[in-house]
């Protein structure tokens, strides 16, 4: 564990990234996600084929492929970024996809009589929406909306691809460095556990208080 | 198209606002793959040039293999993470509390680790420990390790959704414990945890393209390599996005298939597991069906 111990800064320096990379990304996909969720329940039928469109694919697509795509891919179209915000623009993009149709499923689970109240009194289609709907919807997704934040803390470490130095990419240059990389290792795999045991704990709080009693 | 809104009809004047969104957005969508296209043209991305290779039958053919790659890495770890899964979700389950925790914490720590840095671990540091292990073997190691972790929760959720009755009624016929389990608990679990199955395959599928980091020789590495020959970056990974979609799109709907069939079936709800990003929107869709 001296290993560890001895690089405690650059530890540190990889944790700070690895958060950064995360809540950044969880802000930018939770709006995509409640847009594209929007979208897919719309009564308007491009809406509603850009919103499948885009779940579809994105999906179905692995992570690294977005990320090589976005960052090798697109500088030939003239967009490029740095690695960072390069790494946080796809994780969005790609955590987008699944906050949508957890977003969505929720939709799913409001009573149908909240719509027709909502419409009986008057309410358009984005105040019914927005006001009525969504609010109850929400509520009734937080526990799997943190199992994609848990997820997409892991998933960062594709930022690593791109060398971003994360905790993974800390973990990888103890390892090339050290003759004993265990420690390196368990080290990387500690410092995740500090981000996913808190997040579950206070995601699994914020559910209990939030919760709709039926 | 029935225009069912969120549980009704629309109105008159709400149908013509429809339509004249409808158009608008349409509108913007078309507005959007124009400027996409000016763009890619304006950065010569759409000359024969830089698409032929891609119809050429050599170079479908490197990436179809890549493709086989991909699927004989996923297979095989999903092959070898079964078995890791089910002696996981056993020892969760055992009536010995320190088997209980040893699997406990391995189901926690490799559960809670990104994938990525098992396959950094299996191809870079376990070398310097005398193993070495190829870049496939590293792949299929990292894949077994961390899957077998995600499966053991599957399976004790599998197990645990079935009501108590079964196992009650099978020590009531006199069972030992793991007669109760091989042959009542487990036999009915296992067709509760097919969908879920399912959709861990396909992120198996994705999550080998990760291998890149250790030269595994998959789809991705080999678009790359594509793009990199024929200098057209773009494509060869639009390709094998294309080919990735194809393949997991597929098993997708084999997946949300059978889940609905299952429900219909035994009225099973669907198994949640924390952290993994496929199986929770499943079970979610899954469980807003039954509240319909």
């Amino acid at each position: 564990m001296g290993l560890v111990l001895d690089n405690l800064s650059l530890y540190g320096e990889g944790l700070r990234t690895t958060v950064a990379l995360t809540l950044l990304s969880f802000v930018a996909a939770f709006a995509i996600g409640v847009v594209i969720a929007a979208f897919r329940v719309s009564p308007v039928p491009p809406l509603r084929a850009v919103g499948t469109a885009y779940v579809e694919t994105i999906r179905n697509t692995p992570l690294p492929v977005l990320l090589v795509l976005f960052f090798f891919g697109f500088p030939k179209i003239g967009i490029r970024y740095s690695t960072f915000a390069s790494a946080v623009i796809v994780l969005s993009v790609y955590t987008g996809a699944f906050i949508a149709e957890t977003v969505r499923s929720g939709i799913n689970t409001v009573a149908a009589g909240q719509g027709e109240a909502a419409r009986a009194i008057g309410l358009t289609f984005p105040q019914t929406l927005s006001l009525v709907v969504l609010p109850q919807a929400l509520r009734s997704v937080v526990a799997p909306i943190g199992n994609l934040f848990i997820a997409l803390t892991k998933n960062s470490s594709v930022a690593f691809l791109i060398s971003t130095l994360e905790l993974t990419g800390v973990a990888e240059r103890l390892t090339t460095q050290s003759a004993r990389p265990v420690a390196a290792f368990v080290g990387a795999g500690a410092a995740y556990l500090l981000l996913t045991i808190p997040a579950g704990l206070a995601f699994g709080a914020l559910e209990r208080r939030v919760a709709v009693k039926r | 198209m029935t225009a069912i809104v969120l549980g009704d009809a629309l109105g008159p004047r709400a149908r013509r606002r429809v339509r004249i969104i409808t158009v608008i957005s349409a509108v913007l969508v078309a507005a959007v793959v124009g400027v996409v296209m000016a763009r890619l043209a304006t950065h010569e991305q759409l000359t024969a040039a830089k698409w032929r290779p891609l119809t050429q039958w050599t170079v479908v053919k490197f990436l179809l293999v890549g493709l086989g790659q991909t699927v004989k890495a996923a297979a095989a770890g999903m092959v070898l993470a079964t078995v890791v899964g089910v002696a996981m979700a056993l020892g969760r389950l055992a009536p010995r509390a320190p088997v209980r925790w040893v699997a406990g914490a391995y189901v926690e720590f490799f559960r809670a680790i990104p994938l990525l840095l098992l396959i950094f671990f299996a191809g870079f540091a376990l070398p310097k420990y005398g193993i070495h292990l190829s870049p496939f073997e590293s792949v299929v190691a990292a894949l077994v390790v961390y899957n077998g972790a995600v499966l053991g929760e599957i399976f004790r959720a599998g197990v645990l959704s079935l009501d108590r009755g079964q196992s009650e009624a099978a020590y009531a016929l006199g069972m030992t414990y793991w007669q109760t389990m091989f042959l009542v608990v487990i036999p009915q679990a296992a067709r509760r945890m097919v969908p879920a199955i399912v959709s861990q395959l396909v992120t198996l599928l994705k999550d080998t393209s990760l291998g890149l980091v250790v030269s595994y020789d998959e789809l991705l590495r080999r678009a790359e390599n594509t793009g990199e020959y024929y200098r057209n970056p773009l494509q060869s990974i639009v390709a094998a996005a294309v080919l990735y979609i194809a393949v997991n799109f597929t098993l997708s709907r084999i997946a949300r298939r059978l889940e609905v069939r299952q429900r219909r079936r035994y009225k099973a709800t669907a198994l949640s597991v924390a952290g993994v990003e496929d199986l929770t929107a499943v079970a979610v869709a899954a469980d807003a069906q039954d509240a319909r």
